[in-house]
């Protein structure tokens, strides 16, 4: 099953003062266990741009699709047995504790 | 350009050579940002290039004399000292090689030379790109393109100048950030992002035209439209916003009383209308084969400026433009002003009528024109204690002073 995995911030993250994960040690591991397939961290929002076309015409514009506080600031492409398993690698990412994570499993279009 | 004022306040020759070096740097202004930003790819270089070239003439010129082609010398000048920094910070050699092949001489390219004229219309492409806000390209144009001075632009924008500058360097942080490209869009791209360029010189002329604004924007928006037109032909939205800025710019002199208020069209004295700007627009407009939504309101506006009077003025051709722009770029403001000329053209109940259909979707709620428009087109139909009232309310809606004062007029000469 593959999600989506979408890296937020969030306004309120958690004030636990135990150690971080690491990125790098999270990254290796879930690669090395074939359930991350990519992902990368994403530039500011200020260099967001949201397209849209309507009555066939582009519209496009400054900044992200919602103005909100909260902003995606990185995406990682899992493949994994079921939700629980997604919720694992996400549990372990830094910011599940920073920020919040989403997760979206791909549409099944059978 | 303060630095050319104190220069001739003692010398006639040097007083002449600082404008020389004004002159030529806003003529060369758009065309030595734009090639180093290529080069470089560095906005903030290239516009301190820019200005340290005219430094350099306003210091050597009054002594050593204009050179032949001053163009040509501040290009070369703001290209070495461009070439200077990037040595002092040990760049990328390729860039360097680029500034090298720039122009070794100090002669001036052969006029419409692509490069050059390219690079000119990537600027305005990249400034007025869809992906940066739009008061951000309007003061981005002015800024890079027109070379004003971001405490003037703050000025006219009713904000701090460390606001305008965060402002603009967010927005040039924005183009290197999401790679928006330095490039002029070609085939359906260039008819999809034309009328957006077009909207910023717009917005940049209205700006100048405005009441409270700065008129010296009006003055860019012409220069850049005249630029466009040069580099962009068989784009008829072009010429047709050109003609559209010469007629409302023809009527500069004759649209402010001795007190600054706003003199409405009907009142107007029509002898102080530059006559050589509407001619101009008209051979522009007569050059138009296809009408868009800009060539139409240039027709409206043309109707007008060669019109001897208000009561001369060809009203049923002026609604049937508006029929032809509420079919095509329908607005409530269009649709206000389509009933003003059916009003003229055809009598204050026709207008009216059309008034009243205007209205009905609320978009021109609370909007003081309409409630103007209602009593003009009321008192026309011979009701006039109804259009004074009508008037005194529309006084109370509208903001602008100068307006005010005009609604409270036309109140007190109905009473």
């Amino acid at each position: 099953m593959k999600y989506m995995m979408f890296v937020c911030t969030d306004t309120e993250p958690d004030t636990d003062q135990s150690p971080e994960p690491d990125i790098e040690a999270w990254v290796a591991d879930n690669d090395a266990r074939g359930r991350r397939l990519d992902g990368h961290e994403l530039a500011p929002v200020s260099a967001a741009t949201t397209v849209r076309v309507r009555a066939g015409e582009v519209l496009v514009s400054d900044g992200p699709f919602a103005e909100t506080k909260e902003m995606i600031v990185g995406f990682d492409l899992l493949e994994c047995a079921d939700l629980a398993e997604a919720v694992e690698v996400a549990r372990t990412h830094p910011m599940a504790r920073n920020g919040r994570i989403e997760l979206r499993p791909f549409a099944d279009l059978g | 350009m303060a630095d050319a004022r104190a220069a001739g306040a003692t010398h006639p020759a040097a007083a002449a050579a600082a404008r020389a070096a004004a002159t030529a740097a806003r003529d060369s202004h758009a065309q030595i940002v734009a090639t180093l930003i290529r080069v470089t790819g560095d906005w903030t270089l290239a516009e301190d290039c820019a200005q340290e070239a005219l430094v350099q003439a306003l210091r050597r010129w009054p002594a050593g004399g204009v050179p032949a082609n001053p163009a040509g010398w501040l290009m070369a000048v703001a290209r070495n000292r461009a070439t200077d920094v990037l040595r002092r910070a040990a760049v990328e050699r390729r860039k360097l090689r680029e500034l090298a092949a720039l122009a070794p001489t100090e002669e001036a390219p052969p006029a419409g030379e692509e490069e050059v004229v390219d690079d000119r219309l990537r600027l305005i492409f990249t400034c007025c790109h869809p992906a940066l806000a739009l008061d951000a390209r309007v003061a981005l144009t002015l800024r890079t393109i027109c070379g004003i001075p971001t405490a003037d632009i703050a000025r006219a924008f009713l904000v701090t100048e460390s606001t305008m500058t965060r402002r603009l360097t967010r927005a040039k942080s924005k183009i290197a950030d999401a790679r928006i490209p330095y490039r002029v869009p070609s085939g359906p791209a260039l008819a999809e992002r034309l009328p957006g360029v077009l909207g910023v010189l717009y917005l940049l002329f209205t700006r100048g035209y405005d009441a409270g604004g700065e008129p010296a924007f009006a003055d860019e928006a012409i220069r850049l439209a005249r630029l466009l037109e040069s580099l962009l032909p068989g784009q008829p939205e072009i010429p047709a916003l050109l003609a559209l800025f010469l007629f409302q710019h023809s009527r500069r002199e004759a649209r402010r009383d001795a007190a600054g208020d706003l003199v409405p069209l009907d009142r107007q004295d029509r002898r102080r209308w530059d006559h050589a700007a509407i001619a101009e627009g008209l051979a522009l407009l007569g050059r138009v084969r296809e009408d868009g939504p800009y060539a139409l309101q240039a027709r409206i506006a043309s109707v007008h400026a060669t019109a001897a009077s208000v009561e001369a003025t060809d009203w049923p051709a002026v609604a049937g433009w508006y029929d032809a722009l509420a079919a095509r770029a329908p607005s409530p403001v269009v649709a206000l002003n389509r009933a003003v000329a059916h009003g003229y053209a055809y009598g204050p109940e026709a207008g009216l009528a059309l008034l009243a259909e205007a209205r009905s979707g609320g978009a021109l709620d609370g909007y003081s024109l309409a409630l103007a428009a209602e009593a003009d087109l009321t008192a026309r139909r011979g009701d006039r204690a109804r259009a004074a009232a009508l008037f005194r309310r529309a006084a109370e809606q509208t903001h602008a002073d100068a307006e005010r004062r005009a609604l409270l007029d036309r109140a007190a000469e109905l009473s």
